[in-house]
């Protein structure tokens, strides 16, 4: 999130699209509701008619995996009725800014500058852009030009408006199968705060992720944000509900393939040193521009120094493990080389990848040609189990498959980072059942025994594991299943100076604890395990542990608590907040001020950089230090553009005669089913409040199994009457991967769609169930959904596929 | 004193159904054996071991659903309860109110008494009876922990505000404030019996919308039993002894 939790309240509108906040992040409603009483308009849009929905003012069903249609044709009214926030759109964007007379939008073809057309989907054209024209004009310094005045054609603006000059009311309608009436009652509700003091926010999660066009779902609500003006306000911004109480913090320590803690790029094979890693650092010839990414060796060499005290960062660079240039390593393609016999082992730690992951039989299957898995898991699991599954003889299964039981999220002490960036410090409650082990235990007790073989064996290349810094992490003197001590890992984490150091005056005697990132330095003289989390764990003691509701006037207005846990970065709570002010400091909204410049000092939340108003630019992680309309990194163009889902229903979209995101991460020997008439139905896949994730937990908890008991489809009335269908009656869905059973739930809350004149039925779909507990309760949606994702994140397309629904 | 009240607020209510299933591990009841019965409400109905249910109803006109109304249904606490008159004919020991908060607790003689009477006597539909047992169970106002100035599970668990607990004066006078602001947006809301019970639901549609038995004064005037109505003319039968 760019805000957190409680600042939802000082919303003006709230738009929950992509989300189904009532039932998936129960605990936010509090302050979507408090927003409600303040006055604001609530709007869901979603497939179905949610429990989100049934709280929300303005209602607007949409067919799935049709949210850039929807939210480019709100970019669309933006710009034709002049909602847009002037002054915020010049001074702290790009929409100014020049682009290369090179790039090209060719509107028939649906193609940007640069493909590269490399071989053929079913009716698309699959390939890669060269995205060399998708550039800015220069000046003599390399400074980007810029037109003021938004009149320049090549201005990113006027570029934008040319874009989407074809989302039409109509043509958006007739996509999404959403009424043009509805339509523009979401659109003016929303835009009505592009006025500087109106703030209007949008909580989405996987209903936008998880498409092929995922990060340009979300990359079309940041522009609409930044046209508004709502990023870097109180009530606004764009925020992303975390699908675990956790994921946040996983992130942030490098869940993801390619990047390593603190959101730094993983080592690629081609930067052999660190000073050729260092050499890749984001620069900028602007003076006004921050580029905080500047710092980034310092934040390198300090997690080096976390890592391995005793070596110079320059050699501890050399036992980083690296990605090959061009590799990709996200999800799909781990299961895909896991199916082809690609890997040996394989440890599936508090996840449950044969229900979780998409394409679930290939998973399965995958899961089969392993050597060995280790299970770390609370329950038995349709992953732990695989090999007595459905269908399988265990006689054929090689797969050696260790389970070890670990202790539950309040067995243990530790931090959590929610969604909205705060470190909450948590004390352990009961101790763990039986022989139930703390994760870091386990971690811990594995490299130990490892790190013996080394030390009594040798091996290839020994030295990442023998020089492994294990002082930070365990408890000297104690043993398994006490030797792991979150307070020295939280202590590292935040890092600590190496040796005596003095920074602008003061001098830092080694060992005592940063007090925060801008202390870090490049020359191995501090360590910190995440730069971001650096300021958590001072020489003042656990700052994450703070329960102090301690606050100014101007902080209690807007619901900020300075004092409560601790927010990366530097407890800034709002980000971007120096887009809330004008050039001279000024709050857009003074009634709700996140910052100000009062007496030659910022006071309110921490500022995004201490300099005085104006003498930077306020998007300070971005090179060019501006918030981007015009988005040149992505793989799938600089401007979110509509195509169908992967799986789609028609041959053709009325947007242009690219049907699908040529870009699109897909497996060649996988199936899929575009315009099959044998799947005429769009399935797609969601959570209710009563279930976790793949129910591993909750499917053991009677109480929430009792609540939801079992897999079911919901399905409007009209389809029901089609396949002849009653409401509670059993029935099979298919898609060309798999079939489940399920109960059907005939409702009205669903309703068919028109889609370019033609009716269309939905299958909705949990996917909460799994064959092994409990037995009546159905196997997992995941076998059903197709095994192609996003290009910029691979995350797999759950959530708009095709499948046909009969009678059992 | 005039004891305790809830206020529940129907237009907070998003049937996250924590309410439900704290009640359930308080009391330390089992899960029933459920299954998808084409609906989100599960169990169907309340029970002898299901004191809270948030029941799930969706508001259809001409084919479109307008709302999705949900009711986290429990035990009103009348203030003078029908089902305790009743139960005293037979055994005053059997259903008690207690005279500091004005909860109604169902004992361990409510096996002394005739359910369907029981049942018949309540406005709102919910007492239960555990067939093995022949006792009856419904919400205590999770008596043991606001004796000890603690919420009821219920209550404490809600995360939106729709579970309030307090004096019943307070509770009598929330509900009035927030019945005068959601008649901006609804303006059919009530508040259902709000004096004669301590559980003073706040209704933005019609009461019967959220539930056959939501209020009772849409059962017409008192339907008395005999029972009920010697009850009420002689109060308390062993007093008279």
């Amino acid at each position: 999130m760019t805000n957190h939790y409680n600042d939802l309240m000082n919303s003006d509108c709230i738009l929950m699209m992509g989300a189904n906040p009532a039932e998936n992040h129960p605990i936010s409603m509090k302050w979507v509701l408090k927003a409600k009483e303040r006055g604001a308009t609530l709007i869901t849009v979603d497939p179905r008619y949610t429990r989100s929905a049934a709280k929300s003012h303005i209602y607007a069903p949409m067919r799935s995996g049709t949210d850039i249609a929807i939210l480019g044709g709100m970019i669309k009214y933006i710009l034709d009725n002049d909602l847009y926030f002037r002054d915020y759109v010049v001074n702290y964007t790009n929409a100014p800014q020049l682009v290369n007379p090179d790039y090209r939008f060719d509107e028939e073809q649906g193609l940007f500058s640069g493909f590269e057309k490399v071989g053929e989907m079913p009716f698309a054209d699959f390939g890669f852009y060269d995205k060399t024209t998708w550039t800015f004009q220069k000046d003599a310094d390399g400074i980007a030009l810029r037109d003021e005045t938004l009149q320049d054609p090549n201005c990113v603006f006027q570029l934008m408006k040319k874009h989407y000059e074809r989302y039409t009311l109509e043509r958006v309608s007739d996509t999404a199968g959403t009424s043009v009436e509805d339509l523009e009652a979401v659109y003016s509700a929303f835009a009505a705060t592009g006025a500087p003091d109106k703030a209007g926010t949008s909580m989405y999660a996987m209903g936008w992720t998880q498409h092929t066009s995922g990060v340009q779902n979300i990359r079309s609500m940041a522009m609409i944000q930044l046209l508004l003006g709502n990023v870097g306000q109180p009530g606004g911004g764009v925020n992303a509900l975390r699908g675990t109480s956790n994921v946040q913090g996983s992130t942030d320590q490098a869940l993801l393939f390619h990047i390593i803690p603190g959101y730094m790029p993983t080592p690629r094979a081609n930067l052999a040193s660190l000073q050729d890693y260092n050499a890749t650092t984001p620069s900028s010839p602007d003076p006004k521009s921050a580029n905080w990414w500047q710092n980034r060796p310092k934040y390198i060499a300090s997690l080096l120094k976390a890592m391995y005290p005793d070596q110079d960062p320059e050699e501890s660079y050399n036992y980083m493990p690296k990605l090959d240039v061009g590799q990709n390593a996200s999800w799909l393609v781990l299961f895909d080389q896991m199916h082809n016999g690609k890997f040996k082992g394989f440890f599936s730690w508090g996840m449950n990848p044969a229900t979780s992951g998409s394409n679930a039989n290939k998973n399965r299957e995958a899961l089969a040609q392993l050597d060995w898995m280790v299970c770390v898991n609370p329950f038995d699991n349709e992953t732990a189990s695989f090999w007595k599954g459905p269908g399988v003889d265990p006689g054929n299964v090689k797969t050696e498959v260790f389970f070890l039981p670990p202790a539950l999220f309040a067995e243990k002490e530790g931090a959590v980072t929610n969604s909205g960036r705060w470190a909450q410090w948590r004390y352990q409650g009961p101790k763990p059942l039986g022989q139930c082990a703390r994760d870091g235990d386990i971690m811990l007790e594995i490299f130990r025994r490892v790190r013996t073989l080394y030390e009594e064996e040798g091996g290839a290349f020994p030295d990442p594991i023998l020089n492994l810094n294990q002082k930070d992490m365990a408890k000297e003197g104690a043993t398994f299943p006490n030797r792991y001590d979150p307070h020295k890992v939280a202590k590292v984490m935040n890092g600590y100076f190496t040796r005596d150091t003095t920074i602008n005056g003061t001098t830092y005697s080694a060992g005592t604890q940063v007090p925060s990132f801008p202390s870090l330095q490049d020359d191995g003289s501090t360590c910190s395990g995440n730069w971001l989390f650096c300021g958590s764990y001072t020489e003042a003691g656990n700052m994450m542990a703070r329960r102090d509701k301690t606050q100014t006037e101007m902080q209690s207005n807007i619901g900020l608590f300075p004092n409560w846990s601790w927010a990366w970065p530097v407890n800034r709570r709002v980000l971007y907040n120096r887009a809330s002010v004008d050039p001279q400091g000024n709050p857009y909204n003074p009634e709700r001020a996140v910052i100000r410049w009062e007496n030659g000092q910022w006071v309110g939340d921490v500022p995004d950089g201490g300099w005085p108003p104006g003498e930077r630019h306020p998007f300070i992680m971005r090179p060019q230090g501006y918030g981007q309309f015009f988005g040149p990194g992505l793989a799938d163009g600089p401007f979110p553009e509509h195509y169908e889902a992967l799986e789609c229903p028609y041959e053709e979209q009325p947007f242009s005669a690219q049907l699908h995101n040529p870009t699109a991460l897909h497996f060649e020997a996988d199936k899929e089913a575009a315009c099959d008439p044998r799947y005429p139905f769009v399935g797609t896949t969601y959570r209710v409040c009563e279930h976790w994730q793949t129910g591993l937990m909750t499917r053991w908890t009677p109480w929430l199994l009792e609540a939801m008991p079992q897999q079911f489809a919901e399905i409007d009335p009209e389809l029901a009457r089609l396949r002849e269908i009653n409401n509670g009656d059993m029935v099979i869905v298919e898609s060309v991967r798999g079939q489940i059973e399920a109960v059907a739930m005939v409702t009205p809350r669903v309703q068919p769609f028109t889609v370019m004149g033609q009716t269309l039925h939905m299958v909705g779909l949990p996917w909460h169930y799994g064959w092994v507990y409990p037995e009546y309760g159905g196997d997992s949606a995941n076998l059903l959904t197709p095994s192609v994702g996003d290009p910029n994140t691979g995350i797999p397309e759950t959530k708009a596929f095709m499948v046909n629904i009969r009678k059992k | 004193m005039d004891g305790k009240g809830f206020f529940i607020d129907l237009t907070r209510c998003t049937a996250c159904r924590g309410c439900q299933v704290a009640c359930k591990q308080w009391h330390n009841h089992p899960a029933e054996d459920t299954r998808n019965w084409g609906s989100f409400q599960n169990p169907p109905d309340l029970s002898y071991v299901t004191y809270k249910l948030v029941r799930m109803e969706e508001y259809v006109e001409n084919g479109q659903v307008k709302d999705w109304l949900f009711f986290p249904d429990q035990c009103r606490h009348c203030i003078q309860p029908p089902c305790k008159m009743v139960g005293d004919m037979d055994d005053e020991r059997a259903i008690l109110q207690d005279f500091d908060t004005g909860a109604v607790l169902f004992t361990e003689r409510t096996n002394n008494l005739f359910f369907d009477e029981i049942l018949a006597s309540c406005p709102y539909d919910i007492p239960r009876l555990d067939e093995a047992t022949n006792l009856q169970g419904k919400c205590d106002m999770c008596f043991d922990r606001v004796i000890n100035d603690k919420l009821p599970a219920c209550v404490l668990v809600c995360p939106t505000g729709a579970m309030n607990f307090g004096d019943l004066d307070e509770m009598r006078q929330m509900a009035d404030e927030r019945l005068e602001v959601v008649k901006e947006e609804f303006p059919n809301a009530v508040l259902g019996d709000p004096n004669a019970l301590r559980v003073i639901v706040l209704f933005h549609r019609e009461p019967t919308r959220f539930h056959h038995a939501a209020v009772a004064s849409l059962h017409g005037p008192g339907r008395f039993t005999r029972k009920q109505a010697f009850a009420k003319m002689f109060g308390n039968r062993k007093a008279l002894i």
